[in-house]
């Protein structure tokens, strides 16, 4: 071993506890107004145990549950303890299943629809971030927009088809793809229209799922889109747009720059290792990581190579951005930089002083999460969330840091910064720079309320 | 120079060339071609293709043939359209079509045809793609140009008058036309 040996400077919190002279700060320290505490204070537990006491935690180091507001029992009662052997012990359990639902106990994490009540198909449905840790979102709860109706596609009667300023205009079937080489990524799909409450001139109550969760993550496989234009052999000096077009009963489409789709573009045909749900674009869907959700057309049938942009209605009268002089922003295709706290988030209820774990969700569509801050005193100071490894790009990212709430008024904020530097700006600062009339591509901070009762709400700044 | 010798210079020449050409040619797929695939997509005609082509560029060049006047338009429109879109555009579940007059500065600015559609194409492509929302592709061409005739004229953009075609529909100058700014530096 030589000299270089990185383990050797790794000082143990027991040795630095150890260590003379001038005194460091303990692990239990706050590291920010409000009572946040270091991000990695449990690896620093060695020197933390002792002084958990401090914290009001007795014996070991967990943390405080959150309650639900709605919840029967009285915060902070223990039910009672069960039989020493329960009844699902004494008789054999279920049968085996071919397809796996969830424990019939956890049927209140649902997706939350709002729809057009005339046009039931023309609406969203929010996944319920709240209710969800990791990254991944299950297949069953990620969002849904769709302009008129999931299309009840037969594939075998789909195909694939590109023309346009092409060598040879081709259709591919749903088995044709299937035999091609595949990609994965592990990425986000955020509607250019999610968190668009917060332009309103006051803070909406509702779950964060309900305010945020127009953006779900998953892991898609397909085909890339470069290999299909490439074998159609696109006319390089001529094409500069193509229009994706669904088989849905709106035929949504999108103009996308044909860079881009030689640029990390895919047809994807599985989600998180199954076939593609019916509401997420079965059989096949353009997947542009880090892009706006509309560009990711679903039940893709046609890619048309042109010179232009179509300038269809979901790219000129939707999905552009008014702003105060007047003139609209267009193809703002990237998705910026967002977080949100999803726990302690409404609807949930702080129960009593203690030590309580704060975690949320950070995502950038210019690629990487380079760290997440913190506040508990409404912004006047930060600290620096831990990141749940694998940090990738264009992908949700978790975090997390311990908050010793001493039960005073608090309010909550995260904020992300990606690894090109971009920080998410504060709801002053966006509304400053757009107005409030832009409707999409709202990524200001989110502002939590905690009430000394421990009641959580939505406030701004 | 004998036969053969020149035939071994020309020979070493194009070798040299070949070379040269193929170093390049794979320098160049080094770089820029993505894995190539199994080649199985089927070669459609260009009629199929065209067949299956229902978008509208703002040059019109996809329009069909076909014709609709104002009148036509409201006919249509009270019987298919005035449910969601209500009485001349405005009103109901369906969001307005009609109006916003006072422009897109204001504290309640209304995105409308009139007073935010950069182009009357755009019009034609969604009627036809994704209207009535209960049938859409079920509007014959001249009914399509007829509701567009209709709703341009309620938005002040053409005379009672007019007739909608291919080239006349092309040729409408929305008022919002420059109102756009692309944000994306792929898009500029």
């Amino acid at each position: 071993m030589d000299g270089n040996d990185p383990s050797k400077d790794k000082k143990s919190p027991r040795r630095r506890a150890a260590a003379t002279g001038p005194a460091e700060p303990l692990p239990t320290d706050p590291v920010a107004g409000g009572g946040l505490l270091h991000r990695r204070l449990f690896l620093k537990s060695g020197a933390a145990l002792g002084s958990a006491a401090a914290l009001g935690v007795t014996g070991t180091f967990a943390f405080a549950a959150y309650g639900e507001e709605s919840a029967l029992e009285p915060p902070g009662e223990m039910p009672p303890m069960p039989p020493a052997t329960p009844p699902w012990m004494k008789t054999p359990g279920g049968p085996l299943t071919n397809y796996g639902q969830p424990s019939p106990h956890e049927k209140k994490v649902i997706r939350w629809i709002t729809s057009n009540q005339s046009s039931p198909g023309n609406g969203v449905s929010w996944t319920p971030l709240q209710d969800l840790e990791g990254a991944m979102t299950p297949n069953g709860l990620h969002f849904e927009r769709h302009h008129n109706g999931v299309p009840a596609i037969v594939p075998e009667q789909h195909r694939l088809l590109i023309h346009g300023l092409v060598a040879r205009p081709l259709t591919f079937t749903v088995d044709d793809l299937l035999r091609y080489p595949m990609m994965s990524r592990l990425c986000f799909v955020e509607c250019g229209g999610n968190s668009n409450a917060g332009w309103n001139p006051r803070p909406l109550q509702a779950r964060a799922g309900h305010l945020h969760g127009l953006a779900s993550c998953s892991e898609w496989s397909g085909v890339p889109l470069a290999v299909l234009l490439d074998e159609a052999g696109i006319d390089q000096t001529q094409a500069k747009w193509l229009y994706a077009e669904g088989a849905d009963a709106a035929a949504v489409g999108a103009s996308i720059p044909v860079a881009k789709a030689f640029d990390g573009a895919f047809v994807a045909l599985y989600q998180n290792g199954e076939r593609l749900r019916p509401e997420n674009g079965y059989p096949m869907r353009l997947l542009i990581p880090g892009w706006e959700g509309v560009t990711n057309i679903k039940w893709l049938r046609r890619l048309k190579v042109v010179a232009e942009p179509m300038m269809s209605r979901d790219e000129t009268s939707k999905y552009t951005e008014l702003v105060p002089d007047g003139t609209a922003r267009q193809f703002t295709f990237v998705m910026d930089a967002k977080s949100l706290i999803t726990a302690p988030s409404p609807g949930k209820k702080m129960q009593g002083p203690g030590l309580y774990q704060i975690t949320g969700l950070a995502w950038s569509g210019r690629g990487r999460i380079a760290r997440v801050e913190v506040s508990a005193d409404g912004g006047a100071s930060w600290a620096e969330a831990e990141l749940q490894e694998p940090v990738l790009p264009h992908c949700f990212t978790r975090f997390r840091i311990p908050w010793d709430w001493q039960g005073a008024p608090a309010v909550l904020q995260s904020r992300a910064v990606d690894e090109t530097g971009y920080v998410q700006p504060t709801r002053e600062a966006l509304v400053a720079a757009r107005g409030t009339h832009g409707y999409f591509h709202y990524n200001a901070i989110v502002s939590w309320r905690v009430s000394a009762e421990g009641k959580v709400s939505h406030v701004y700044g | 120079m004998s036969t053969d010798k020149r035939n071994i210079w020309v020979g070493a020449f194009v070798l040299v060339a070949v070379g040269l050409f193929l170093s390049r040619g794979a320098d160049r797929i080094a770089e820029t071609a993505p894995p190539r695939g199994p080649g199985l997509g089927h070669q459609v005609s260009l009629e199929t293709a065209a067949a299956w082509d229902i978008s509208i560029p703002p040059d019109g060049h996809n329009l069909p043939p076909g014709s609709g006047t104002v009148a036509a338009g409201e006919k249509l429109y009270l019987a298919r359209c005035i449910n969601c879109h209500g009485k001349r555009g405005r009103g109901l579940s369906a969001e307005e079509l009609v109006g916003g007059v006072d422009g897109l500065t204001g504290d309640y600015p209304e995105k409308t045809v009139g007073s935010y559609w950069p182009y009357a194409t755009t019009l034609f492509d969604y009627i036809r793609r994704a209207m009535p929302q209960d049938a859409p592709l079920s509007l014959t061409s001249d009914e399509i140009y007829a509701l567009c005739a209709y709703l341009l004229f309620l938005n002040g953009v053409v005379a009672e008058a007019d007739v909608m075609n291919a080239a006349t529909l092309s040729a409408v100058e929305m008022p919002n036309r420059e109102g756009f700014v692309r944000i994306n530096e792929m898009a500029r």
